[in-house]
């Protein structure tokens, strides 16, 4: 647990003391503000519509902020990660191999798990800071609107989930290679195929494969949470990604100790 | 400390290390001598349980470095080819966190560094960042990072490359006063080196061990029987060279630059007697003294005569 900490700290500490935090970071929160604005802007001007047409008549309904804004705003929130993840994870492995400190922490008393978690939760803690930042969003619309908290709750929650397995599958990737550029392209190609896959099937469908593909889709796991509806079935998905890619990277590692 | 019983190595097709045994006692310096592609970091690399070997038995400590690796690895400090560090931290928290990882107490993390810095006279940098240091620095950082726990063994690959002069005669210094209380293994592929340094000698060529002695032992053992010596003198070459060869014992005389290479078979120091011979015949005697093999010739030998039975075999 203690060696654990130590790792966990060393690397947190090296994503912000490079420029790589707030390359990542500013580069986010930036994009993410942009679309906070179109959702906002778009939200508005529905709501003067309807309220037109509630004048001129017909049913006034209110319009649902959560539904309208929010739920689209989280979802691009994990599509904009999809470009962040890979420059989280990239060096995790790949520096170490390179710098040739993989050498150092393999003689140490540490095993590999140690290293492996202390890494892998100081990639996550970047990236949760990264979704934090949005979270000022959040607090606007409470100021000015009137959203419901528990389906932003259970939206925050699917995409730590979300990129918990994605970073798993990134570090995975970055213990194949001292290489940080071919770990960030790699990475980057399969997560955007583990989103891309989604649009080929449909759940609905009575056609296996489809649902198959439709499960392998990182994203389409996170409607559900993102609407507000919890659903073990995604749970399982994002924490059993997330395992896998741990156990990869365990193997990856012990791997090296073989090949030298 | 150390034992090493059969051990090889092999990746793929490519045999690193074949079939190697030594051993090294408590408190020793061995140095562990060949070529580039010799196998020496190999040897190392299994030593410090950074990978396990193909086939044999190590132990370290009393330790089986494949079952007990990490008994094995709280006892050894490991100082690879490159300094394993991390650039953009200063050499004070990198330090902090070698020692976190090697397990040192906290309360003893600060006192550590301190001895580690002051060993390797790097206590002036201990705030600078690792990445804007001189190689040579980097180099006893390595090695202060190796050092920091205390270990009983270190291991250490090459820890004079990279460093200039004066700080190659340091280094050397440091390791010798760290020998005693704990027992090391360094690699080299400079003789004088492991002259100056150790205690004993393992000579590794091609994967295998071809020689091990005391540096003093290999020597006298490749001397053998017979020894030369070295005469200066002033004269008439041809008539000075058949004086020589008439003292008894004498069975080979060659004349180059000015000095006589005396091969002798007598099993005494002949010295004398070629000395009161030259002076006799009133020829001036300037110089008189036993050519020992230093290591770069014993090296030389060992190595060319393994080639020369790998290419019979073939």
């Amino acid at each position: 647990m203690k060696n654990t900490w130590t790792i966990f700290r060393r690397e947190l500490n090296a994503y912000f003391v490079s420029p790589m935090a707030y390359v990542v970071l500013v580069f986010f929160f930036a994009l993410a503000s942009v679309f906070f604005y179109l959702f906002l802007a778009s939200f508005l001007q529905n709501q003067q519509l309807i309220q037109m047409q509630a004048q001129q008549g017909g049913r006034f309904q209110p319009v649902n902020v959560n539904l309208m804004l929010i739920r689209g705003l989280l979802l691009n929130l994990s599509v904009i990660s999809l470009f962040m993840i890979p420059m989280i994870t990239m060096r995790s492995f790949s520096e170490d191999k390179h710098n040739g400190t993989m050498e150092l922490l393999l003689t140490s008393p540490l095993t590999n798990w140690q290293i492996i978690l202390g890494k892998y939760f100081a990639a996550l803690t970047l990236y949760a800071t990264m979704i934090g930042t949005t979270l000022l969003f959040m607090v606007l619309l409470f100021f000015y609107g009137d959203p419901e908290f528990l389906p932003i709750l259970s939206g925050y929650i699917g995409l730590l989930l979300f990129g918990a397995a994605l970073v798993g599958i990134g570090m995975f990737i970055s213990s194949l290679t001292e290489n940080q550029l071919v770990s960030a392209l790699v990475t980057f190609v399969v997560m955007l195929f583990l989103w891309l896959v989604g649009a080929l099937g449909s759940f609905n469908s009575t056609n296996w494969s489809q649902q198959l593909l439709q499960y392998l889709s990182t994203i389409e796991h996170l409607d559900d949470f993102v609407k507000g509806v919890f659903d073990t079935r995604h749970l399982v998905y994002y924490l059993s990604t997330a395992f896998l890619g741990l156990f990869l990277t365990y193997q990856s590692v012990e791997s090296t100790r073989w090949r030298g | 400390m150390i034992e090493v019983q059969n051990v090889s190595k092999s990746y793929g097709p490519v045999h690193a290390v074949r079939d190697i045994s030594f051993s090294v006692k408590r408190g020793e310096i061995l140095g562990f001598l060949g070529p580039n592609g010799a196998g020496k970091t190999t040897t190392m690399r299994i030593l410090s349980c950074f990978m396990p070997a193909t086939a044999g038995t190590a132990r370290v400590a009393g330790y089986d470095v494949f079952n007990e690796a990490m008994e094995v690895k709280k006892r050894i400090g490991y100082l690879p080819e490159n300094p394993p560090l991390y650039l953009e931290q200063t050499v004070d928290d990198f330090l902090r966190f070698v020692a976190g990882i090697k397990g040192v107490p906290s309360q003893d993390v600060k006192s550590k560094i301190d001895r580690a810095l002051t060993l390797t006279s790097t206590m002036d940098v201990r705030h600078r960042i690792i990445g804007k240091l001189s190689k040579g620095f980097r180099q006893r950082i390595g090695l202060a990072q190796a050092l920091i726990h205390e270990p009983e063994i270190l291991i250490l690959d090459e820890p004079t490359v990279g460093l200039d002069p004066a700080q190659i005669i340091e280094v050397r210094e440091l390791i010798k006063g760290l020998a005693g209380d704990h027992t090391i293994i360094l690699s080299t592929h400079i003789l004088p080196e492991v002259e100056q340094t150790c205690d004993r000698v393992v000579i590794i060529n091609k994967g295998q061990v071809v020689a091990e002695d005391t540096t003093t032992g290999l020597t006298r053992k490749l001397q053998g029987a017979a020894s030369t010596v070295k005469l200066e003198a002033e004269g008439e070459p041809e008539a000075v060279k058949a004086v020589l060869q008439s003292v008894e014992g004498v069975a080979n005389v060659t004349h180059t630059a000015g000095a006589y290479m005396i091969e002798s078979t007598a099993d005494h120091d002949i010295r004398s007697d070629l000395a009161k011979a030259i002076v006799k015949k009133d020829f001036k005697l300037f110089g008189l003294q036993r050519v020992g093999m230093n290591l770069e010739e014993i090296f030389l030998q060992l190595v060319k005569s393994e080639n020369g039975a790998g290419r019979n075999e073939a």
